[in-house]
């Protein structure tokens, strides 16, 4: 599930090694991204294959033969990022406001030129008067392509991923 | 909310509007909970969700927990999740196997038929102590093509007759397994914080497709937005009587074994290239491919499931202004593997917590919830459409065009039905 080199370019990647202070720079600059919802910013932090996976199973070994909150690939978070700025959707206009942190982080496996980083996400979120905090295990898998780092795969497990969940009008 | 002084549960439900103390008063719903979950057929499993012997889910009958077993010989049995001895719950996990239930508390031990096996320590008790006695508490239990329904009650009438022309309408949606039967794929659950009815209608309510998902529609490709245009293929709603009711919306796609030989929709051309290259037939690649596409009508189930075009879609009211929904993803059972994935990505894209359908359907609810506190005496509307289109229902139901309320209309009537006793 996490294997660095299965989506890799060898040919064009940049292979310095990415250390932790460099990920959770990342990690924090996409976190704020997403509380602004400042979505096109966001689209292009992405690998071209890269998947976006809010899974609803918690031990899948595949998410894509499992049934999954959000399993995206490019052309579906474009079509995720199109709705949510629409001013169309009732649940995403106006959204729910929401404060992230991200920490309790670790390196689960480093390798040139990339990195694959689990971490612990708490988000706080409010709409019609209503506070509600959800957390997850977070695994992001970071890859250098020339002077940036990119988002090659990123996994939200909610803590309450295979529970009642509400219908949430924002991405975490 | 005092605007119901009296009982009289008939006066607020009127041909064409039903009072907003249906949406808000808390002791109509534990009338409701009452005079309608324990008194009709409630479903609680789809039999693919329990295939194995000794496999089991955990499901409710209203606000009763239960336990769907199937024994060793196939039979399915509906068990009050709950202890004889103290009560305690004996399975809180969602889905399993196992041949025996242990009470966590005392250990009491049960059978997946219910009976009592075990009882630690049992000299503590007196002799004439009789197992037989506490069997955990069995529901009536009956099923149509895999939907799997139980009931409270000894006396009312069998769930096939329950149903009545209701079951057309399910043998038409099983044909989603092309052939090889229908299997759960997996399930999203959320609530909403609005009343059941709120939900039930929604299934029924072709109207607000357009406005609603106005986003899910502009996601769509050209051809799959037009097959999606709800409101303009000349559909319409029957009353199928006994509170259920069949929304077609895309007449083209209400049997999925005709018009096999239609142009594959170019969404579905890899998928069908892939079926052809794993050996399939022409005509098989066809039939899977119009099957994976989904149905085109909402059949709902009065009082807590609808066969909603691609999945099952099950209410549980949770309190007067709570609701749990499970909209369960479906699939062929032993079909190929490209066809239930595919499948699985419809479904995400529309259902779920972060579809791009249902979190805008669940703001539309708990708006509807939060709109209904105001007004002291309003009434809900149903009076859209009460014409029925020529040439459409089957004769002697009532039916209206596509985007008419009868469904909710015909939801009411048997409200009421239950509700003034």
């Amino acid at each position: 599930m996490t294997t660095l080199t299965e989506t890799r370019n060898p040919a064009s990647a940049d292979l310095a090694p990415i250390g932790l202070v460099e990920a959770q720079a990342f990690v924090w600059a996409e976190a704020e991204l997403l509380d602004r919802h400042d979505y096109l910013p966001w689209l292009a932090l992405w690998t071209e294959d890269g998947r976006y996976i809010i899974p609803i199973e918690r031990d899948a070994d595949d998410y894509a033969a499992v049934l999954n909150i959000a399993y995206d690939d490019g052309e579906m978070r474009e079509a995720r990022v199109k709705r949510l700025r629409s001013g169309f959707s009732m649940s995403s206009a106006p959204p729910a406001r929401t404060v992230r942190t991200v920490s309790r982080f670790v390196v689960e496996t480093s390798e040139p030129g990339a990195l694959v980083l689990r971490a612990a996400q708490i988000i706080v979120e409010y709409k019609y008067t209503r506070t509600r905090t959800l957390a997850a295990d977070v695994t992001y898998r970071l890859v250098r392509e020339g002077e940036r780092l990119l988002l090659d795969r990123k996994v939200v497990t909610l803590i309450n991923s295979d529970d009642t969940l509400h219908g949430i009008g924002y991405l975490f | 909310m005092t605007d119901v002084a009296v009982e009289d549960y008939a006066a607020l439900v009127r041909d064409d509007r039903v009072h907003t103390s249906l949406y808000r008063d808390a002791a109509i719903f534990e009338a409701e909970m009452d005079r309608i979950f324990k008194n009709s057929w409630v479903w609680v499993a789809h039999a693919s969700e329990i295939a194995d012997r000794n496999s089991y889910k955990t499901s409710y009958v209203g606000r009763q927990p239960v336990i769907v077993t199937r024994d060793k010989d196939g039979q399915v049995h509906v068990l009050l999740n709950r202890c004889r001895h103290r009560a305690a719950s004996i399975c809180e996990a969602r889905k399993g196997k196992s041949s025996v239930f242990v009470c966590p508390y005392h250990g009491w031990s049960y059978n997946v038929d219910g009976s009592l096996r075990k009882v630690p320590y049992a000299e503590g008790y007196r002799d004439d102590f009789d197992k037989a006695e506490f069997s955990l508490v069995s529901l009536r239990t009956e099923d149509y093509n895999g939907m799997i329904f139980a009931t409270f009650r000894e006396d009312i009438q069998p769930l096939a007759e329950y149903l009545g022309p209701a079951r057309k309408w399910i043998d038409l949606f099983m044909k989603q397994g092309a052939g090889f039967g229908v299997k759960a794929l997996g399930e999203h659950r959320f609530r909403f914080p609005g009343n059941w009815k709120i939900q039930l209608e929604n299934t029924t309510d072709a109207y607000h497709f357009p406005i609603v998902h106005k986003t899910f529609l502009s996601s769509l490709d050209e051809e799959t937005e037009n097959l999606m245009d709800v409101l303009g293929q000349g559909g319409w709603v029957e009353d199928l009587g006994n509170g259920h009711s069949v929304m077609v919306m895309i007449p083209d796609l209400i049997d999925l074994e005709d018009n096999l030989h239609a142009p594959i929709p170019e969404r579905f051309a890899d998928l069908a290239a892939e079926l052809a290259a794993e050996g399939h037939a022409d005509d098989q690649v066809r039939r899977i491919v119009r099957a994976v596409g989904g149905s085109g009508f909402n059949l709902n189930l009065f009082p807590n499931v609808a066969c909603s075009m691609a999945f099952f879609r099950v209410l549980r009211p949770i309190s007067v202004e709570e609701t749990e929904i499970q909209h369960i993803a479906i699939g062929m059972d032993g079909g190929p593997e490209a066809g239930n994935r595919m499948r699985m990505r419809l479904h995400e894209h529309f259902q779920g917590p972060m579809g791009f359908g249902t979190p805008d359907d669940a703001e539309g609810w708990e708006r509807v919830q939060r709109g209904a506190q105001a007004g002291d005496d309003l009434w809900i509307m149903l009076n859209r459409g009460v014409e029925a289109p020529e040439g459409r229902a089957a004769p002697g139901h009532n039916a209206g065009d596509v985007s008419a309320e009868t469904g909710m209309r015909a939801a009411y009537q048997m409200w009421k039905r239950m509700m003034a006793v």
